[in-house]
Formats: C-alpha cells, sequence, structure tokens
C-alpha cells in the first residue's frame, strides 16, 4: 500500500459491520491453555523422569501428525498449528501412567484425534472431550498397564506404587494415612505432588496457577472448576469421607481446570457450565463411592459431555425485554 | 454509575485523536449532494427541477407520508442535475445537486426568534417536521414521529443519549461541550411537548468534561446528568434505557412501551434551532477520523457535502485506508466511494488501515461462549451463524429470537473463530421478509 497515494480513485473493502475486532482467536486461546498445562506437565518430568516426557512428546507428536494426515486426506484446511492437537495430546499424556508402553500412548492419541475429534466433523463439532476418549478407550483395552503407576523418581526402575485413592480404596483410609506417615504429611505430598497417579494429575499447585492463568484471561470461568471441586468436597464430607484427599487426589484438580472447561463439550452458558459441573462432581463422588474403580474424574465428565447438548437445550439466557 | 446492562464489551475507544478539537466550521462545497433519501420511512420526492435557483433553507423535496421529513437546500445556489448519485447507504439513490453560489443566502423569512414557550404543542411538533430533523445518531428516525407517541402510550421520561459508545467518534462529546444550551433547549421543548417532567442525560464516563459541563449548568433543573459505565453498546437504545430507569423495553417493542423517548445530542441542537430560530436541519457535526485520515477532526458540515471534500478538509489521506465507515466502525456502513454526500445521519467518517480491520478466515464455532457472554440482548449470537450457514432462517427466528438481535457487533468483535455473526444475523432477516413477501 502505498502511502503517496491521496483520493486517487479509491476502491475500498465494503463488508458488513462490526468493521473491528478483538486479538483473540483459536490459536492464541489453544496455545495459552497448553502454557498454562506447560508448569504441571514439566513437574511430572522432574517426578517421573523422562519416561514422562518421552509419552508426552509421543502422544503430541501421534495427535498432530494424525489431525495432519486426517485433514489432508479429506482435502480439508491444515490447522494443526492452531494448537488444539497438540493440546489433545498434552492433556492425555498428563492423563496417562508415565511409564505406558509406547505404542498403547500413540493409539491412545489416534483414537483421540481420529475417533473423537475428526469422525465427528472436527474441533468446535466434538461431543466428547478428545483427550477422554482417548484415556477411557486406553483404560477399556489395556486396564493393567493403564493401572500401573509409577512411584515417584522410580520410573526408571519400574517400581510400581498405587495411586493415594487406590490404597484408600483397597486398604483404607487408616492404611493411606501410615503410608504417608501422618495425615499432614498425605496432604503435602498431594498438595506439592509427589505421589503415585496419572502423570500430569500430581501437582495440585501447579494444575491451580495454570487454572487461576485461565481463568484471569477469561478463558475458562471460575463457576466450573469451583463447583466440581466444591460438590466434590462436600458431598465426600456429607457421606463421611475426607474432603480434603477427595479435592486433591486423583485427576480431579487436572479435570476440573483443564478438562471440564473444555469450551467445545461444555454447555455455553454459565449457569449451564455450572450444571455440568455439579453434575460431573456428583458423579466423581459416586463413581469413586461405589465404583469398582477408585478414580472416577474421566468417566464423570464424558458423562456429563454426553448431557451437554441437552443441557444447552433447556438452559438458556433470559433475552433482553422477556423480563427477569 | 447506574446499573449495567449484561453482557456488552471494551473495545479500544480511540476517541483520542478528536475529542479535544473544537468544531471546526468547514467552508461550502462548490457543489452540494442531497439525496432524496435521508431518513428511515417514506422517501422525499423532489419539489425543484434543474435550473431553479435556491436559497439556504428552501425546501427541496418532500412528501405526505407521516413518517418522513423533507430535505432542504444546505446553501444558496442553483439547481444543476437531479440524478442518481452514490449514497453512504442505499449504494445510490436520487438526488438533488445544487452548484453553490458561495452567498450562502437564507430564504426569506430565516432566522426568526420565537418565544417557543407560548407555542401549542401542535406548533412545535409542526415545526419540528417543517424542519426536515431526523434522529441524528445514525438511525435517522423521523424526529416528530417520536415526540407524537399515541394516547395509549403515556410518557413520563425524556432520555439524552450522549453516551456515543461507538469507538473514535467524539461528535457528540463536542457537541455536549459546545452547545450544551441549546440541547437544553432542545430538550425543554421535547419535553414540554411530550407533557413529561423528567429528563435524563446520560453520558459514558469517558467523557468527563461533558459529565461535569452539564452538571454545573443544570443546577436545580429537572433534568439530571448521570455519568455511565463506558461499556458498548452503552448507546444501543434499549440498553441505555435499563441502565437509567431499570426498564426493560419488551421484545419487540419501542421504548415508549416503557414510557421513555430517547433523543441524540445533536438531534436536541436541531430541534432547538428550529422551535426557537426556525432554522432547518441542513447541517450536523461528523467526525473525520481514522489512522489513515491526516488530521483528525470534528467538522460542521453541511448536509450534502462529499465524503471526498471533508477528507480533503481534513487533509487527505496519510495512508491508503482499507476501509472507510460512515459511522462507527462497530455498526457503520463500509463505502465503496468517498462521492457519497453527508446525510442527516452521519456522524463519522472513519479512514481505517487494513491492520485495524484485521479480519482472520473464518473457522467453525468452537462454543466458546464469548459471544454469549457479550450479548447485550441475551442471545446465543453463534447459534445464528450456524443456522444461517445451513440456511435455516425460519428456525433462527422462532427458536433463537433472531428478530431480537440489534446488530451491535459485539458478539463479531469477541469471536475467536472469526465468524461473521452479523452477516449471517442480516442474512437470515432478509431471508425472513423476502419469504413473508412471497
Amino acid at each position: 500500500m502505498s502511502s503517496e497515494t491521496k483520493l486517487a480513485s479509491p476502491s475500498f473493502l465494503v463488508s458488513t459491520s462490526p468493521h473491528i475486532r478483538d486479538n483473540e482467536s483459536i490459536a492464541h486461546i489453544m496455545w495459552h491453555v497448553n502454557l498454562a498445562l506447560a508448569p504441571a506437565a514439566l513437574f511430572s518430568v522432574y517426578v517421573f523422569g523422562l519416561p514422562a516426557l518421552m509419552t508426552m512428546v509421543l502422544c503430541i507428536a501421534a495427535a498432530v501428525v494424525t489431525e495432519f494426515l486426517i485433514q489432508k486426506w479429506q482435502g480439508k484446511l491444515v490447522t494443526v498449528s492452531d494448537g488444539s492437537a497438540f493440546l489433545t495430546g498434552l492433556l492425555l499424556a498428563m492423563n496417562i501412567p508415565a511409564t505406558l508402553p509406547w505404542y498403547m500412548a500413540i493409539i491412545g492419541s489416534v483414537v483421540a484425534i481420529g475417533i473423537a475429534k475428526h469422525t465427528m466433523g472436527g474441533l468446535g463439532y466434538n461431543i466428547f472431550n478428545p483427550a477422554l476418549i482417548g484415556r477411557a478407550f486406553l483404560l477399556a483395552s489395556w486396564p493393567i498397564a493403564m493401572t500401573k503407576w509409577p512411584a515417584v523418581g522410580a520410573a526408571v526402575d519400574g517400581v510400581s506404587s498405587a495411586t493415594p485413592l487406590g490404597i484408600l480404596k483397597m486398604q483404607g483410609y487408616g492404611q493411606l494415612v501410615e503410608s504417608y506417615g501422618s495425615q499432614g504429611d498425605l496432604y503435602q505430598s498431594l498438595f506439592f505432588g509427589f505421589r503415585g497417579g496419572s502423570a500430569g494429575e500430581t501437582s495440585v499447585i501447579l494444575l491451580l496457577l495454570g487454572g487461576i492463568y485461565l481463568i484471569y484471561r477469561g478463558y475458562i470461568n471460575w463457576q466450573v472448576p469451583v463447583t466440581m471441586i466444591g460438590t466434590v468436597a462436600i458431598v465426600s464430607w456429607v457421606t463421611g469421607g475426607d474432603p480434603l484427599l477427595n479435592m486433591m487426589a486423583g485427576g480431579l484438580m487436572l479435570g476440573a481446570f483443564f478438562m471440564a472447561t473444555d469450551m467445545v463439550t461444555i454447555p455455553l452458558t454459565v449457569k449451564g457450565q455450572v450444571i455440568f459441573a455439579l453434575g460431573a462432581g456428583l458423579l466423581v463422588v459416586l463413581i469413586r463411592r461405589v465404583g469398582g474403580y477408585p478414580e472416577g474424574v474421566c468417566y464423570a465428565i464424558l458423562l456429563m459431555n454426553a448431557v451437554t447438548p441437552l443441557i444447552d437445550r433447556v438452559v438458556k439466557p433470559i433475552k433482553f425485554g422477556a423480563g427477569r | 454509575m447506574r446499573n449495567l446492562f449484561r453482557g456488552g464489551i471494551h473495545p479500544d475507544d480511540n476517541k483520542l485523536a478528536t475529542a479535544k478539537k473544537p468544531i471546526f466550521e468547514a467552508s461550502i462545497p462548490a457543489k452540494l449532494i442531497l439525496p432524496v433519501r435521508q431518513h428511515i420511512g417514506a422517501p422525499c420526492s423532489p419539489v425543484v427541477k434543474v435550473g431553479d435557483l435556491v436559497k439556504k433553507g428552501q425546501v427541496i423535496a418532500d412528501t405526505q407520508a407521516f413518517v418522513s421529513a423533507p430535505i432542504h437546500a444546505s446553501s444558496s445556489g442553483k439547481v444543476t442535475e437531479i440524478a442518481n448519485y452514490p449514497h453512504p447507504v442505499f449504494g445510490t439513490c436520487q438526488a438533488i445537486v445544487i452548484e453553490t453560489d458561495g452567498q450562502d443566502e437564507w430564504l426569506e423569512g430565516l432566522p426568526v426568534e420565537r418565544d417557543w414557550k407560548s407555542l401549542e404543542n401542535k406548533e412545535i411538533v409542526g415545526m419540528i417536521r417543517s424542519a426536515g430533523i431526523v434522529g441524528m445518531g445514525g438511525a435517522t428516525f423521523p424526529a416528530h414521529v417520536k415526540l407524537s407517541p399515541p394516547p395509549d402510550k403515556p410518557i413520563d421520561t425524556l432520555i439524552l443519549n450522549g453516551s456515543e459508545c461507538e469507538p473514535y467518534l467524539t461528535a457528540d462529546h463536542r457537541v455536549m461541550l459546545e452547545m450544551a444550551e441549546k440541547i437544553i433547549d432542545g430538550m425543554h421543548i421535547s419535553m414540554k411537548v411530550l407533557n413529561v417532567t423528567k429528563g435524563v442525560i446520560g453520558i459514558e464516563a469517558n467523557k468527563p468534561d461533558a459529565i461535569e459541563h452539564f452538571q454545573k449548568l443544570l443546577v436545580g433543573s429537572d433534568i439530571e446528568v448521570v455519568g455511565l459505565p463506558t461499556k458498548y453498546p452503552q448507546g444501543a437504545e434499549k440498553n441505555l434505557i435499563v441502565a437509567l430507569t431499570g426498564r426493560e423495553v419488551p421484545s419487540g417493542g419501542l421504548p415508549m412501551e416503557v414510557g421513555v423517548v430517547v433523543e441524540n445530542a445533536g438531534t436536541a441542537v436541531a430541534i432547538a434551532d428550529a422551535v426557537i430560530r426556525g432554522l432547518p436541519l441542513i447541517e450536523r457535526v461528523t467526525t473525520v477520523t481514522g489512522s489513515c485520515i491526516a488530521s483528525p477532526q470534528n467538522l460542521l458540515l453541511r448536509v450534502g457535502t462529499t465524503f471526498a471534500e471533508a477528507v480533503n478538509i481534513c487533509g487527505g489521506f496519510k495512508e491508503e485506508p482499507a476501509k472507510v465507515i460512515m459511522g462507527g466502525p462497530m455498526m457503520g456502513m463500509a463505502q465503496q466511494t468517498l462521492d457519497a454526500p453527508i446525510i442527516k445521519g452521519t456522524s463519522g467518517i472513519v479512514a481505517l488501515s487494513a491492520k485495524e480491520i484485521h479480519d482472520g478466515e473464518e473457522r467453525p464455532c468452537i462454543r466458546c461462549g464469548r459471544c454469549v457472554s457479550a450479548c447485550p440482548m441475551g442471545l446465543i449470537p453463534r447459534d445464528f451463524s450456524i443456522l444461517g450457514e445451513r440456511k435455516l432462517y425460519e428456525q433462527a427466528k422462532t427458536e433463537c429470537n433472531l428478530l431480537d438481535c440489534v446488530e451491535c457487533g459485539s458478539c463479531v468483535f469477541v469471536c475467536p473463530a472469526k465468524r461473521k455473526i452479523v452477516q449471517y444475523v442480516k442474512l437470515s432477516k432478509a431471508q425472513l421478509a423476502a419469504a413473508a413477501k412471497k
């Protein structure tokens, strides 16, 4: 564009208002979510060693390559640079044991992107959180490998340990507290993340930091994690459990801040999102208490994903002029 | 600060370039182009012919329809052509072209001095119609119609819309600072006609000088000044009424349903001029701005001055703009050419560079909900783009309240997928209207 031209037969762009937009974009949002996950992800490498890093790289690479190939094959615009496939890969890696065999990690990512995301039409059209579908698929296919958790700092040696919720389920609360020394030690281990579990779910403090960053940027609504975690805490407490343990153990922090907030698969309105989070919280406690499996976050969120279209249909904002 | 309406957005207001610049009275152009359509309602027909000599303030186009307003010569000269010319809203439109004689001579008998307080309401409304006054905020609804509510709709409050929430525009801001007395007169005249005792001026907090100015002038008056939060679309009629009165205009209804009439600052000035001095609406204040304008200004322009002329008065372009808009960037109309004239509703000419209008490619909706939070009307804007894309216009209307959309553009502003939601809304409304005609 020359700066010399003055009123020389101008031909301007003509399009509908508005003529200005903010700087937000899908890629911007997705990469910021990846960034928010980074501290917890890096911490898992520190705690579980190189296998955690390997798993992460494999999951991310498999997710991105799968998306690239599918979009090429379908003749669609290739959008791997928007960070959403990267995010799915990273989230899956954080949701599985750091020492999961390499081919399982890859298959999980391929299922997440290929089936959960692209058979539905790609980003924006998928009903279920792709990373959680990948995880559910792996858990159904290789249940033993998926519940073999590396011990803290011992991943390389292949020594495995149970997760806090696993010990609670199998051996009871007394045994759990004893295995960590005291109740204070248990809480401390959970808060900082020195405990068994999926690669990226262990550090409550780092996941909180990432979550608060997303709330600050306006990418997620605080009501979702607060409702979900609060529901789990209150219902566990009312039913005679340890609310603090239930809040910090398992994948609740990761799930509540990073997957129950996945904009694609949750209701549109804040009110709907609160219902979603409430339902997910109740399901977490139900599965943990009654189910045969000590965890529950993954299935709780997936089940609520299935209800999302219904919630959206019922819960709508009150339109202006319809009376408040 | 009064209760906020729901939703809304906070774009950069970009008003610094012109907010402190006093209104500059532009010289009269050699040629005035006066389109016969300058308001919502019935278009006028020319009442002069080529070759006629006209005086400033002489009616040159009129119609008998109620929802309409006559058009006056904005300077003296000779009618040289009646032909189709570019129009800032309708593409092209029949226009009366006046070659000015430089005398700028008033029609005989103008201006006059009147004691308006002794006038009958009916006379006043007649004067406002004769003066061709329309809403000057951009919507151009004839003013005398607004001031003649049906008897079954009692009005108790007159609101002056001084929010000017569109980014870049400062015309109303300057009018409020420099013509505040006229605004107050115009409001009092409107209040007398409407038989109301309560007047409220709502001004966004980013114009503290205007708020202060009115507060000083209105000590002990029946008109109240209220500072409003700076949030787009604060100036949208329905949102403004909620903020100032707590009343919600029912869906599909007009402000009079809740006893309110809303007037723009420029309109109040025009009403004062018409009723007190007998002057028709032939000029207006327009903000010429945007990063591509060499020296942005608030100009007092004769209606009929071309955009090109207005831009030249402001030093031309320092950079070729990618888009030229009539009005603000949120709801204004993109212009194809600078040959179109200023009409009564031209609140601004905004010339934006490619960088400012960055659009981005449209992507599938990721359901982020930002449009839902931004919508001041309590709608789910994403649905309009999804249903519009699938041509399900009827469903958009019956299930998603398409007709409640005021096209403020807040949803598009915040959409990270760059979806052209307002475009789909306009398309869907047009398709429904076309289907209804069949």
